[in-house]
């Protein structure tokens, strides 16, 4: 593969046209989707549940409303208003039932709801009572589960309560072949089944589900060219009917057939991302290698002289404003999981091709150039880097870096490949990766990864070994003997290790038994006809038909564990300044801080249970005196001198990210402490489990439900973002916190890592500034750190958006695995990403 | 003496610094310096002696003895960057130069180890001295504050002379060697002081870049923190246009000029 790009392309004045559309209003909840799949599964009660499924969605895909929006190349739209979203009741409702008068106003994506919507959706959502995934779920998942979930220590929210998405699906197979192709694929493997097969019936039913599905697709692009054939009659202006009949005859041909070129290859392409989240709330539905499977089409019509480079840059951006066009409503804690309307379509550019040679085409750099044009905050736009990687390439993508964005993110070829040699896929498989959603590798289109599986906050088990399992009055976690009694750091090291591992295995019950809910309920026949080997094997991903099975939840706060166990190693075990019991009770008094109104509720449950155990009842008004007595009763002076002297001695120690490789090796060793137990369970799919380390956003919410930490971590604030030091403590400059984190061990996180720098705009100043930021993320990964990403953006510019929203609407920034609007992220992740320290160059 | 065992005085290690010569670089602040810039954005780099400074009710050492071992212990650290950047080892100060022993061992043992170096220095040393350490410097970066010896004197408590006979001495020896000016309002700013350095600067063999350093008053605190008096007067740093016209005036002598480092 070779390229020619230089310098810059121009961004068309449509392209600033359609981004004004996008953001004209709030985004707002559409009630269609949900009325239909009610209509439908009503009609089809009693039928095999794939095929339930399919002819869902083809009712869907045959009565939703269309839109060609003004100046749009390519078209198809889920919602009539921009950036607006469906809904998907069979995976659960109640929350968005019991939120619909809050959900336009929440400080976290709101989304507008007209009184005619709330009315529509709560008329069908009594129809999903004891339908949903979500509540078969529940059914399934073992008691403990449900009370650790309860308290804290893991939430699997993301696929209790909706699809799995998390996919790169074939969009070079629709490419050349189209759904008339993958019918025809499905017709002979159905022709190859005789009647008598023991798994016939199933087999055929799913089969079946995908040629329905295909016929849909085609049908729904029909309606298309028909709408946009009505549009060119009436349209005034000759240029833009011109356009429409253009429109017309690319629906009428893709994605039912293989596409001629570029322009076609763009429509079919954007049909299918956009379909995939029709028929399924999933999100994370990552286009993954679009400079590859895009190229031959954009080669052969460059060779033909039938476009110019300007021409497939228009489209190219046309398709990135499309992606920022879909939206998806969660759950408010949800929503501050995920902050930022954030869809996760991650598309990555650059690499190695299958054969190992450098992929870096023209396209990977249009890619990087539609980023720079549309700025904004779809796709998650990532680069590939290996020893082979052009210079150049790397230089582009550090230009788009310093626009503040937050995109690209870097990942390192090096760490994962061999993560997924490893998991025993090919070797050509493995060079052919892409990244799903934040961080996560997967070969794609044969992989079904499941990789958001849950969120592990690493420092809820650091906090049950000071209780021994208690938490709130509660015996949730094993009795390990009392922190007074422990003699040696590594007998609170191993306490720390049961405590987790037990957590651990109530997580893989909790996923597991989601796992199974979406395969009765929830199987996608469409998503799965795109995905080796479904067909071949006769049954959709969520029953595991997929060639690989993963389930990938994600720890975070390993740098929390390491700096408290450092803390608690130096000041307890080696110094003996402090007994086990001093953390203890300074924690439970959050080191002599103010007592916050959150933290005393939670208090006064534990004091209530706890008399209650001992067979003590006490009436609401008691509750009430004990409460004041707690959050007036702060600490004696003496005792308040104490905690403050406890926190003034941990936070002098040296903390992880400075490049003190004792400490460093405490975090490798507490990262150990969540992937090696986690990687020898196995999912229902017939895969294993992989970890990750990394949080999406969810470090500030989760940390808000967790106590003082013996790092020196005050109650209810953020915990350490994935494999990032924690805020503010990595004060040595950027290759100090670089070396440090690249000691953790990335090899064994093939779910991914996830490592935010900050830097202030000046480090990447000129050429020079380029030039060594790209040899700061080049230095990282030959010490096999596997994933990268920058904000770069000045504290001042961050504090003044916080006054100033109204100014800085289109100010984005990298949150975690993903970049947001920074406007709409609430307060507390605004302090948060404002609180990261910042790297200058000197 | 083994060269990881020679001993010298120092009172920081900066990594990834940018701006100091090629790459991602480690800077190694000696102490100890002959002259006395009044705007030294580094006044506790000046005196030899280990001092304290009150960083307002914080007392902390500036300065402490080490070996060329253990520095390059910190410089290693960022041998990977280096290797990626083309950076390497910067010695500044105060002046190093004040420091020949361990200079020269320092540039050694990174040689040795495969890392680049690079100086940042007033030249104010023996000619002796010079003559021994610019054979194992990769980048030699030179200030010239002005070519008028008196006032030099009177702004630096040096007269300039000796300066800049090394000059003409590094000049002949190093392959690499870059002029700085410090651009000091009230001091240097005109055209005709910095036409005058320029044209001096373009005489010399080999040198091709001069970089123009804006003034800043980054260092005011450190003067209270070491109870000393800042004797310059308040002065603006210069502006960007007032820059752009320096430059231009460099690069009329035919040097490469740029404003930063």
């Amino acid at each position: 593969m070779s390229w020619t790009f230089k310098g810059e392309l121009p961004k068309s004045e449509r392209i600033g046209l359609l981004i004004e559309n996008l953001f004209r209003d709030q985004p707002q909840i559409e009630p269609d989707r949900a009325l239909l799949i009610t209509e439908s599964y009503k009609a089809t009660e009693g039928e095999p549940m794939i095929t339930r499924r399919a002819k869902a969605f083809a009712h869907i895909l045959k009565n939703i409303p269309i839109t060609i929006r003004d100046h749009e190349l390519v078209v198809g739209a889920s919602s009539k208003a921009p950036r607006s979203c469906q809904t998907f009741p069979e995976y659960s409702w109640e929350w968005l039932e019991s939120e619909l008068e809050t959900v336009g106003t929440r400080s976290a994506d709101p989304f507008y709801v007209s009184e005619e919507t709330k009315k529509a959706l709560r008329g069908v959502h009594s129809y999903w009572k004891g339908k949903t995934s979500s509540e078969r779920a529940f059914a399934y998942m073992a008691p403990e589960a449900r009370q650790a979930i309860d308290h804290n220590i893991f939430t699997p929210g993301n696929y209790y309560y909706n699809g799995i998405g998390h996919v790169t699906v074939d969009y070079g197979k629709v490419l050349r072949v189209g759904f008339h192709g993958i019918r025809r694929e499905a017709e002979a493997a159905l022709a190859k089944c005789s009647v008598s097969d023991g798994d016939y019936n199933r087999r055929s039913a799913f089969l079946q589900a995908v040629i329905l599905s295909c016929d849909a697709v085609c049908e729904y692009a029909a309606r298309y060219a028909e709408l946009a054939h009505m549009k060119a009659k009436s349209e005034p202006n000759a240029k833009r009917a011109a356009e429409l009949e253009q429109i017309a005859k690319n629906c009428e041909r893709v994605p039912a057939e293989g596409a001629t070129s570029f322009y076609e290859a763009c429509q079919s392409f954007w049909i299918v991302q956009l379909l995939v989240q029709v028929e399924s709330s999933g999100h994370s539905i990552s286009p993954g290698r679009f400079d590859q499977y895009m190229y031959p089409y954009y080669a052969a019509d460059m060779a033909a002289g039938k476009i110019t480079m300007e021409y497939a840059q228009e489209l190219i951006d046309c398709v990135w404003i499309k992606l920022n066009d879909l939206n998806k409503v969660r759950d408010a804690a949800s929503a501050e999981g995920f902050a930022g309307y954030s869809m996760f379509q991650n598309l990555i550019c650059g690499g190695q091709d299958a054969d190992g040679l450098d992929a870096t085409n023209d396209l990977s750099f249009m890619c990087i150039e539609a980023s720079r044009h549309v700025h904004l905050p779809q796709p998650s736009l990532s680069v590939r880097v290996w020893n082979g990687t052009p210079h150049e390439f790397l230089i582009k993508a550090a230009e788009l870096t310093r626009t503040g964005i937050g995109l690209p993110a870097y990942y390192n070829d090096e760490v994962i490949i061999p993560q997924l040699l490893e998991h025993g896929e090919t070797m050509e498989e493995a060079r052919d990766y892409n990244i799903i959603g934040c961080v996560e590798p997967q070969s794609p289109h044969k992989t079904d990864g499941w990789h958001d599986a849950a969120f592990f906050n690493m420092c809820r088990p650091l906090e049950l070994v000071f209780s021994s399992g208690v938490d709130q009055g509660v015996q949730i976690g094993p009795r390990t003997k009392p922190v007074s009694e422990m003699g040696s750091f590594e007998e609170f090291f191993a306490a720390y290790e049961e405590q987790m591992n037990y957590m651990i295995k109530l997580m893989v019950n909790a996923d597991n038994a989601i796992d199974v809910a979406h395969a009765e309920l929830c199987p996608l026949p469409f998503e799965s006809c795109m995905v080796d080997d479904c067909i071949a094997n006769g049954k959709s991903m969520q029953e595991g038909g997929a060639r690989y099975n993963f389930t990938g939840p994600q720890g975070f706060g390993v740098a929390n564990v390491a700096d408290a166990m450092w803390a608690i190693k130096t000041l307890v075990f080696e110094q003996r300044k402090y007994s086990l019991s001093d953390f203890k009770d300074a924690m439970e008094h959050n080191y002599g801080q103010d007592m916050d109104a959150a933290w005393a509720q939670k208090l006064t449950a534990t004091v209530v249970k706890e008399l209650a155990e001992k067979g003590v009842s006490v009436d609401n008004a008691q509750i009430v005196q004990i409460y004041r007595e707690i959050a007036t009763n702060k600490a004696t002076p003496d005792q308040k001198a104490c905690y403050e002297k406890l926190l003034a001695d941990i936070r002098a120690l040296d903390k992880f990210g400075n490049d003190k490789p004792a400490i460093d090796a405490m975090a490798r060793r507490a990262g150990y402490v969540y992937t090696r137990p986690l990687t020898q369970y196995t999912n229902p799919r017939g895969g294993v489990y992989q970890a990750g380390l990394y949080p999406v956003s969810a470090n500030v919410p989760l940390g808000a439900q967790t106590g003082a930490t013996p790092d020196g971590r005050l109650a209810f604030t953020p915990v350490a973002d994935g494999v990032s030091p924690s805020a503010g403590s990595d004060v040595s400059g950027p290759t100090a916190a670089a070396n440090s984190v690249s000691r953790l061990d990335h090899f064994i996180c093939s779910n991914g890592t996830l490592y935010n720098m900050k830097f202030h705009p000046s480090a990447l100043k000129g050429r020079a500034g380029l030039e060594s930021f790209v040899a700061l993320v080049r230095g990282y990964f030959d010490q096999k750190g596997s994933h990268m990403q920058f904000n770069v953006v000045s504290r001042d510019t961050l504090l003044d958006a916080q006054a100033h929203p109204e100014n800085y609407k289109s100010l984005v920034v990298r949150v975690a695995g993903y970049s947001a609007l920074f406007t709409t992220l609430s307060k507390s992740l605004q302090d948060d990403i404002i609180k990261r320290t910042e790297q200058g160059g000197f | 003496m083994e060269l990881t065992e020679v001993k010298g005085r120092i009172f920081d290690i900066q990594r990834f610094s940018v701006h100091d010569g090629p790459g991602i670089r480690s800077i190694v602040f000696l102490k100890g310096c002959r002259l006395r810039c009044r705007w030294c954005c580094n006044p506790e780099s000046q005196e030899y002696d280990i001092q304290t400074m009150n960083k307002d009710g914080v007392i902390e050492t500036v300065g402490r003895d080490v070996t060329v071992g253990e520095v390059m212990e910190e410089v290693e650290k960022d041998r990977i960057f280096y290797r990626r950047s083309g950076g390497g080892m910067t010695l500044s100060g105060g002046e190093s130069m004040c420091q020949p022993d361990f200079a020269e061992a320092l540039f050694m043992e990174a040689h040795e180890r495969g890392i680049n170096t690079a100086i940042e220095t007033t030249a104010c040393a023996s000619a002796e001295t010079v003559r021994r350490l610019v054979p194992h410097i990769d980048t030699v970066m030179m200030d010239i504050k002005h070519m008028n010896s008196e006032k030099h004197y009177t702004y630096t408590g040096q007269h300039n002379e000796k300066m800049l006979e090394n000059a003409k001495l590094i000049a002949d020896m190093s392959d690499n060697f870059i002029i700085r000016v410090p651009v000091i309002p009230t001091f240097n700013d005109t055209e005709e002081e910095i036409r005058a350095i320029a044209q001096f600067a373009s005489r010399l063999r080999g040198v091709e870049q001069l970089h123009l350093l804006p003034y800043h008053a980054f260092g005011t605190d450190k003067y209270r923190w070491l109870g000393r008096e800042y004797t310059l007067p308040e002065i603006e740093p210069p502006s960007n246009e007032h820059m752009e016209r320096l430059l231009a005036v460099v690069n009329a002598t035919g040097l490469h000029g740029q404003i930063g480092g």
